[in-house]
């Protein structure tokens, strides 16, 4: 990759979130949401939440929302298996939810117990209720998260932003 | 094995609302939520009707967003197994603002009356110790509830507390069902405007 000319769409995400008044960044680690996840450890004005299953981020973030405040999810794309039933809490109460996905079993997985999940990962978002954009190349990384944010915050809805695996490179299993 | 207890859980959760001030309240589905809607409807009630596991967290995001408030989780114990690892994530966060009242009847009161883990010996009391809560505790007599009542309105320090309740079904109390009326309620109550 040309590094001088690429795109640091890891960097757009956490600049997005933060031009977006996201005071709260709650997550379950993934490596392609390190950057992020790093710089929002890093900022005071910016609760970062480790939980311990991704559920929890749907009801965290509800819960800031109702005390005023605004913030995001980060998780890989097997968390998405484990909101389910909780994505009724948006549905119903209109909360808004921002959600940015990292793809596991997308493309060139060379894990195929991800594959499941990764293949059911939108539709099973859509099915909940929850709106999507896929980022397969870095420069749709910040455009899209942008909607998403304007469409979660401004339209109560459920919004969820995939970063799919061409964006994020092979995982590289032998060092 | 002590499975649920003797209080009256109606009783224990209208003393702990008592004179409530600026207290915001979140409850779990089922029989909590009839609870604190029979104690009084209120706009700083926010009712979760699904979702079930997520009334603690709920409460940790409302408590971390508005931190000079005092927030009270109000679940049962089923509700709260179902979330228990969120007791760890909660422990790190750790918001001084921020109680969790368990009413623990041993049961899943709701489908009829089942034994719950906590009925069959898992005391949530001491997961929320291990987890690192810096105190919890196991509420048996109505004599220890006003002391519970003024350690939620100090916020000096996150706690769960299980409250040994009698295992029945008092007369439903229905809260509004009406998700986005709550939350709104709830905002504006805060002094947020609706988008």
């Amino acid at each position: 990759m040309d590094t001088e000319t690429a795109v640091n769409w890891q960097q757009d995400v956490f600049d997005v979130l933060k031009a977006a008044g996201v005071k709260h960044i709650v997550y379950v680690p993934d490596a392609g949401h390190s950057t992020a996840i790093r710089l929002a450890e890093a900022d005071s004005d910016i609760h970062s939440v480790v939980l311990t299953t991704e559920e929890e981020g749907i009801g965290y973030l509800a819960g800031a929302w109702l005390g005023g405040e605004r913030g995001a999810l980060l998780m890989q794309s097997s968390g998405v298996g484990n909101c389910i039933n909780t994505l009724a809490l948006p549905a119903c109460a209109r909360f808004p939810l921002l959600m940015v996905v990292t793809m596991r079993g997308d493309w060139a997985e060379f894990n195929q117990w991800q594959n499941p999940m990764g293949q059911a990962t939108e539709p099973a978002l859509k099915l909940m209720g929850v709106m999507t954009w896929r980022a397969d190349r870095p420069e749709q990384v910040r455009p899209l998260l942008e909607g998403a944010a304007t469409m979660a915050f401004n339209g109560d809805t459920a919004c969820a932003v995939l970063l799919g695996q061409q964006l994020i490179g092979k995982k590289e299993w032998v060092k | 094995m002590s499975i649920g207890g003797h209080l009256d859980r109606r009783a224990v959760v209208t003393e702990l609302l008592r004179d409530r001030g600026e207290l915001a309240v979140v409850t779990g589905l089922g029989s909590p939520s009839y609870d604190v809607m029979a104690a009084g409807d209120h706009k700083l009630n926010y009712y979760l009707w699904a979702a079930m596991g997520s009334a603690a967290t709920v409460g940790l995001g409302l408590a971390t967003a508005q931190p000079d408030r005092p927030v009270l989780v109000v679940t049962g114990d089923g509700e709260q197994m179902m979330g228990v690892g969120a007791l760890a994530t909660i422990a790190l966060r750790r918001p001084a603002n921020l109680g969790i009242i368990v009413l623990d009847n041993g049961h899943f009161g709701e489908t009829g009356m089942q034994p719950s883990h906590a009925g069959q010996g898992v005391e949530l009391a001491r997961v929320a110790a291990a987890c690192g809560f810096p105190h919890s505790q196991v509420v048996t007599e109505m004599d220890d509830v006003p002391a519970l009542r003024a350690r939620i309105q100090a916020r000096s320090g996150l706690f769960l507390a299980t409250v040994k309740i009698r295992a029945e079904n008092p007369p439903r109390a229905l809260p509004p069902r009406d998700g986005v009326y709550i939350k709104n309620r709830f905002r504006e109550a805060l002094g947020f405007a609706p988008n």
